[in-house]
């Protein structure tokens, strides 16, 4: 049972010696035996992680299993983007999330699923099947980190390591029923993930409790030069504002009032009441409509994969583009539309310039407020085969995401209910201003504490 | 509960978007260098109507007194000392590993010149 250990546990019990690093591989890689076929949520594993925890035992990870979004490049280990255009590709560097990842002792046990190119909130794009949410297997975990919040909500890893574009670590958390953190855009470097949107690429934790996720970002966060967007600011020790309480924190409830989040809106009201309850000063405010930043998003983020996956031609690595699948070619095809002469003001231009007024509202909320909170999804898990028929379904289940996203915002996702019938979930999006993660952490932490929606916190 | 006044929009995407034809699709296809089959390009097309049908809700918003933002943190110019720094560097035969063609370390590239068109 050792693989339902949160990673902080694990790390306690590991120090204390009364668990071996060999049981808690023996029953993850058995959670692996019996599910991933099913799940498919792994793509690759890591044939070369025994060795590796040996030397990773006396690092602060101690050497637990950490599953990794295979759009990290891994030195020596199959690198997807879940596209066949990289289907052999094996990098010859190691992304910087993963070179601090390894440095601090956490071993990798496989490469997740995830929608192709981290196109999509679904993982239905994979061009190597979907993934299945583990909390019942007839939906989708979301995405595009799906396969790794299918992968922790299932305990076929310890923690795990997803990126987020707009949604891609929150979304799916919500619909796995974890918890994900995107830090701060420039708070953990983008160098060897595969690039997807340069300019809102956010690599961050999806682990089992808040607790773990902090302890995750201490060792992902903080300056690399080889990512010239990565901030210089101090890094907190992200664990810090665990178990404080929230008395007197003013909390700004958003985007309550959109259509189609009637069937949530009472049980995200019950944890808006939980917060109330701990002492937080909660009141709903408006912001500017979220379906603007879908505008926003759909804009940039084709133009900047357009841009982005120019680069695979098929002669330096990789197969060649007509590997694409149809949600790549859509996206880098409407991308070279919106950026192309005599399109560019109408769309790309003016996408970013509606930005800065996102930025300016959100300066203006949190001169008011210490956190802001909505749903992060607006409501559970979709079912198998939901995202096949539109080009727009990805954006539509990130639109309460996306606004956060298109500034840089850091944002936190944790469970608020559960469904009892379909064991299906909802998530809280807790958003701080910028560099501010530690704060959301605190709100985020002491939500959990205070409530049994987290299978980990309440076994 | 208190209520701050902010932008809002009543009603997203009811400007029409503007016509896409398959030609224009065609077109975008060849500059992004997509291969795409006769057969798919009727529904890129919707594709593109259905997206930028989204998006004409952008339209409404007042932003001519709003500078664009490309980079939210507000970095400028990042430098660095220009020397070569091998241990960030790959070496001939770790820059062709991948490559599906190659030529005594060197890439084997696509004839683009003298095809006769």
């Amino acid at each position: 049972m050792l693989h339902t250990l949160t990673l902080a546990q694990a790390l306690e019990k590991l120090k204390r010696k009364e668990i071996s690093l060999g049981d808690i591989w023996a029953d993850v890689q058995s959670s692996i035996d019996q599910q991933n076929t099913k799940l498919n949520a792994y793509l690759t594993l890591n044939t070369a992680a025994e060795n590796e925890r040996q030397a990773a035992a006396q690092l602060p990870l101690a050497g637990v299993p950490i599953a990794v979004k295979d759009n990290f490049a891994t030195k020596g280990l199959r690198t997807t983007a879940s596209s066949t255009v990289l289907d052999t590709f094996v990098p010859e560097f190691e992304s910087t999330v993963t070179a601090r990842l390894k440095a601090a002792g956490g071993v990798i046990v496989g490469k997740t699923n995830l929608d192709a190119w981290a196109h999509g909130s679904s993982t239905e794009t994979s061009q190597y099947g979907r993934t299945l949410n583990p909390r019942n297997t007839d939906y989708l975990p979301g995405g595009s980190s799906g396969g790794s919040a299918a992968a922790v909500a299932a305990n076929m890893c310890i923690a795990a390591i997803g990126s987020e574009t707009a949604g891609s670590i929150r979304q799916p958390s919500a619909w796995c029923g974890t918890v994900g953190l995107k830090p701060t855009y420039g708070r953990v470097s983008r160098f060897g993930a595969v690039a997807m949107a340069s300019s809102t690429d956010s690599p961050g934790p999806i682990a089992k409790t808040v607790e773990d996720a902090a302890i995750v970002l201490n060792h992902l966060a903080g300056h690399d030069d080889r990512d010239g967007t990565t901030s210089a600011q101090p890094v907190p020790d992200f664990t810090q504002t665990l178990g404080k309480e929230i008395k007197g924190l003013k909390v700004g409830v958003l985007y309550l009032d959109l259509p189609g989040l009637e069937a949530s809106r009472p049980h995200f009201e019950a944890a808006m009441k939980v917060l109330s309850d701990l002492g937080a000063e909660v009141e709903s405010v408006t912001a500017m409509d979220p379906r603007l930043a879908i505008s926003v998003y759909t804009i940039v983020q084709r133009g900047e994969v357009s841009s982005n996956l120019a680069r695979y031609d098929g002669i330096r690595y990789a197969n060649d583009r007509s590997f694409f699948g149809d949600e790549a070619k859509r996206r880098i095809m409407l991308g070279t539309y919106t950026l192309s002469k005599g399109y560019a003001d109408q769309y790309y231009n003016l996408a970013q310039k509606v930005r800065t007024l996102f930025m300016q509202d959100f300066e203006q909320l949190f001169a008011k407020y210490d956190v802001l909170v909505s749903l992060s999804s607006p409501g559970f898990a979709k079912k198998i085969g939901a995202s096949e028929d539109s080009a727009m379904f990805g954006e539509l289940e990130d639109m309460l995401l996306e606004p956060s996203s298109i500034t840089g915002l850091p944002g936190i996702n944790v469970p608020c209910y559960r469904d009892a019938k379909t064991n299906l979930f909802l998530g809280m999006n807790i958003m701080a201003p910028m560099w501010q993660e530690a704060k959301m952490i605190q709100v985020a932490d002491a939500f959990e504490r205070a409530t049994t929606w987290n299978t980990w916190r309440s076994a | 509960m208190a209520k701050k006044a902010s932008r809002q929009i009543s009603s997203p995407a009811s400007k029409a978007a503007q016509p896409i034809t398959i030609e224009q699709v065609a077109k975008v296809a060849k500059l992004a260098s997509i291969p795409v089959a006769q057969s798919q390009l009727e529904s890129l097309k919707d594709a593109f109507v259905e997206t930028l049908g989204v998006v004409t809700n952008l339209q409404q918003v007042d932003v001519s007194a709003v500078e664009p933002t490309h980079q939210v943190t507000g970095l400028e110019n990042v430098w660095r000392e220009d020397v070569v720094r091998p241990e960030l560097s790959f070496t001939q035969s770790q820059a062709v590993a991948n490559a599906k063609r190659q030529h005594e370390g060197y890439f084997v590239v696509p004839q683009i010149i003298d095809q006769g068109d």
